[in-house]
């Protein structure tokens, strides 16, 4: 279990960089996304199920619905570009 | 009215004043804390002049190619940044590396608290879950106050964001701040996908707020995931059909109910322990749904105020308004 550990938490380092580099605005978004879910994995191999799931439900699912709201309102995605 | 004093003396003193004051004769910062209008030094000046004057002023100060203190800025916030971010990083890491190693026995957070915790917590809250029993019965003043934070949070976005009405009673024709003129989508793989998922959602929401004491979850989360249901059933149906029973006043009766009673219950709590008092609410058998308390109508307590937060979140961004 411990190499999987050491991924999941590799592909954290990666998420976090890779969002503050990403030019598009929606990528980064969805690059955070992931990485909420994957924070939520971590969460479940810590053995701590109550934050795993308020991870998923807040991390990944509200907090990156206002982003798009918020994204949609600036208007940084239009979908001509 | 003194009647001890001359009248003229009792004019001066400070009782009269606030009595006056009190009375509402006389308002003592009426004309003296306004702002008075000051005498303009340039009276002369045209006022294209001035436009003139400002315009010249921006586009110097804009002016990036030529404007040599903008340059050097911008160079040195850039360097100064990036120093900045990896001087964090490193105090950082440098305090991680000070920090023990997790599960030795002699670490700081190995004390009695969290052993009294995990020994009696059982006992003492009759909750099978140790976290729940930790947030809603030993730390539950802190979870009362995240609770209050979301409904500031709440009513401090909706200030920010709220749409008002016009003169006549409707809604100003706002189209960017108004996504309500683009409703109904009608989208049909969405409303399908809606249909299957909405309910589930909801349900396993509840359930994870019922079993808060029993099973992993609790107000916060459980209250999460039904927030998030409802923003699909928002989203795919749009608002006319959730303003059929998730308006403004819903939100504030279940916010105010909800808050009211876990302030009282703990009222209640904190008072009878505080003066080692039998509180008189039986626990019940552990692991049974109706046991453990307080616990379980806080939880719910907790749920609703999270659900209805998030839904209303959502709202006021979308169109100003729930």
């Amino acid at each position: 279990m411990e190499w999987l550990m050491y991924i999941l938490l590799g592909f954290l380092v990666i998420c976090a960089i890779a969002v503050s580099f990403s030019k598009n605005l929606l990528n980064s978004l969805l690059i955070f996304m992931s990485y909420s879910l994957v924070m939520s994995i971590i969460w479940i191999l810590l053995e701590s199920p109550d934050l795993a799931i308020t991870e998923a439900a807040v991390g990944a699912g509200v907090t990156s619905v206002l982003f798009f709201v918020t994204l949609k309102k600036i208007h940084a995605i239009d979908e001509e570009k | 009215m003194s009647k001890l004093k001359d009248k003229k003396i009792y004019e001066k003193t400070w009782a009269y004043k606030f009595f006056r004051w009190y009375r509402g004769e006389k308002d003592p910062f009426l004309g003296e804390v306004e702002m008075k209008q000051g005498e303009s030094l340039e009276e002369n000046v045209p006022m294209e002049e001035i436009a003139r004057e400002k315009r010249d002023l921006i586009e110097k100060a804009y002016d990036i190619e030529h404007n040599k203190e903008i340059k050097v800025f911008k160079k040195f916030y850039g360097v100064l940044s990036v120093l900045f971010c990896l001087a964090l990083t490193f105090v950082l890491l440098l305090m991680v590396s000070y920090s023990p190693k997790t599960g030795k026995p002699g670490n700081p957070n190995e004390n009695e608290v969290s052993a009294r915790y995990i020994e009696s917590g059982l006992q003492e809250t009759g909750a099978v879950n140790i976290v729940t029993g930790m947030i809603l019965d030993y730390r539950a003043f802190d979870t009362l106050g995240e609770s209050h934070v979301l409904f500031i949070a709440t009513i401090t976005v909706f200030i920010l964001l709220r749409i008002d009405k016009d003169e006549k009673g409707k809604e100003k024709d706002r189209e960017e701040a108004n996504d309500r003129n683009y409703e109904p989508k009608n989208d049909a793989i969405l409303q399908m996908a809606a249909t299957v998922l909405v309910p589930l959602i909801i349900i396993f929401g509840i359930y994870v707020i019922l079993n808060g004491h029993i099973s992993p979850g609790g107000g916060f989360s459980g209250g999460a995931i039904i927030g998030a249901g409802l923003i699909l059933y928002l989203n795919a149906f749009g608002f006319a059909k959730t303003e059929r029973f998730f308006t403004e006043k819903t939100y504030k009766i279940i916010c105010f109910f909800s808050l009211s009673f876990y302030c009282l219950a703990k009222s209640y709590s904190f008072y009878m322990g505080a003066n080692h008092l039998e509180s008189g609410i039986p626990l019940g058998t552990p692991g049974a749904i109706l046991s453990s308390g307080l616990i379980l109508p806080l939880n719910i307590c907790v749920g609703l105020v999270v659900a209805c937060t998030m839904y209303a979140f959502y709202a006021l961004f979308r169109k100003g308004g729930f």
